[in-house]
């Protein structure tokens, strides 16, 4: 990494691994971020997508053995563990959530423990993994990014999915009509038809965007979160590269400060992501206008 | 940090997780809570339960200790008052017995009295009279005296 810019070595550390279909008509990975970016829409991040999908293979692996020798007796370790998470989950589940929806509680746990591993991705140093796959696949240039939540594309899906929750289970509790209604009718209502008319649209409007900013608010604040995070690890890196000794040891401690601070982060990032999660099914759920 | 198909992938990897986890991680735990919960419940219900239980037990013991007590205490009396009356029964008996014995002495040294003082009489009568006799001797008819000599024999 000597011979980079450090701008080039910023750069190189934004970029996924994107598999996609190349200028040549055939299917493959990008080798720039220009490539990258002409694949369009039809391209995957293969490091977000590995990455997220072994945190959640860890997630559920680790909790079915916890579920499975669940027991009502004396619980072991493992149990235990899981337990205090379920039982934090379903705390704040039930503080909040008041129908039942058997759905809501192991969403917001999965959720929860998705997020915080994925998040936590970012701890390790922020080499260490794309030298290791660089290493692996013998490409020095590769592309390879570890923290899926710092892909927008990563907290987008998810908060989509939220999203798609939040518009089924409105129109299941409220019907479609009501759903409209209450897009359409609130907050400013008028008994006169011909007011109540005019008013549609501006209500409309104020509703569909206060709609539509749940699931972009939720997926910009943890990525925006873990994406500035990332970003601080990689310039604390960049003082490494730089070969002046008392820069590089100020990068050390900079980069246990950050890394301390940094745990809180994630912790509360997945935590806010759960929480608004279940606070906007919960609306979903509420039928009271 | 373009947008792509990345977050369908995302998506669906996020449902099919959430759905094992309500399928096959959820219920079991929070089954298992539950029933450790219930557990607790029933523990700490039989526990005081056992408590009150002991309370009462210890309360019977001590009214069954009084109890024994008024009994034994009653029972004491009983024979004080049994072995007081054998006693005085005994005694009195005793009594009538030496009463008895006493009377049949008396009756007794009475009637051998009599038959001393009757053969002693008779026996003075007829020493008397050999003796007036051997005095007397011949001179006096013993016929003619006989009279007096029974009379004599009789104020004895």
């Amino acid at each position: 990494m000597a011979e980079q810019t450090a701008s080039g070595y910023i750069q190189h550390h934004l970029q996924n691994l994107t598999f996609g279909k190349l200028p040549t008509g055939d299917w493959g990975f990008a080798h720039t971020a220009e490539q990258a970016k002409e694949m369009g829409f039809w391209a995957f991040h293969v490091d977000t997508l590995g990455w997220s999908v072994v945190l959640g293979l860890v997630f559920v692996l680790v909790f079915r053995m916890a579920a499975k020798r669940a027991t009502s007796g004396q619980p072991g370790g493992l149990q235990n563990f899981v337990e205090v998470l379920i039982e934090f989950v379903d705390g704040s589940v039930k503080d909040t959530f008041h129908g039942r929806n058997p759905l809501i509680a192991p969403l917001a746990l999965t959720i929860f423990v998705w997020i915080f591993l994925m998040n936590l991705m970012d701890l390790i140093p922020v080499d260490f993994l794309p030298l290791l796959a660089a290493t692996i696949t013998g490409d020095p240039h590769l592309s390879f990014r570890v923290v899926p939540t710092t892909d927008p594309n990563a907290t987008l899906g998810m908060a989509l999915s939220v999203f798609a929750l939040i518009i089924f289970y409105s129109i299941k509790v409220k019907g479609i009509g009501g759903f409209i209604g209450e897009l359409t009718l609130h907050p400013f209502g008028s008994k006169n038809v011909l007011v109540q008319a005019l008013l549609i649209p501006v209500n409309f409007l104020l509703e569909f965007v206060t709609l539509i900013a749940k699931p972009i608010s939720l997926a910009l604040r943890l990525f925006g979160n873990m994406y500035a995070g990332e970003l601080i690890f990689i310039l604390i890196a960049v003082m490494f590269g730089s070969g002046l000794l008392w820069l590089s040891g100020l990068g050390v401690v900079l980069n246990w400060a950050w890394a301390v601070f940094h745990i809180l982060i994630i912790t509360l990032q997945a935590f806010i992501f759960m929480m608004l999660t279940i606070v906007y099914l919960s609306m979903a759920h509420e039928d009271n206008h | 940090m373009n947008i792509n198909a990345t977050l369908i992938g995302q998506a669906v990897a996020f449902f099919i997780f959430v759905l094992f986890c309500m399928k096959f991680v959820w219920p079991p735990v929070i089954t298992a809570l539950q029933e450790r919960q219930k557990k607790i419940a029933d523990g700490l219900d039989a526990a005081s339960r056992a408590a009150r239980d002991l309370e009462l037990a210890h309360e019977k013991v001590g009214q069954q200790l009084r109890e024994a007590k008024t009994q034994a205490a009653e029972i004491i009396e009983q024979a004080k008052k049994r072995g007081n009356q054998i006693v005085d029964e005994a005694r009195e008996q005793a009594r009538l017995e030496a009463d008895r014995v006493k009377a049949q002495a008396q009756a007794e040294i009475e009637q051998e009295l009599n038959s001393v003082k009757d053969a002693l009489r008779a026996q003075v009568g007829s020493l008397a009279v050999s003796g007036a006799e051997k005095i007397l001797s011949a001179s006096i008819d013993q016929n003619a005296h006989a009279e007096l000599v029974s009379k004599l024999a009789a104020e004895i």
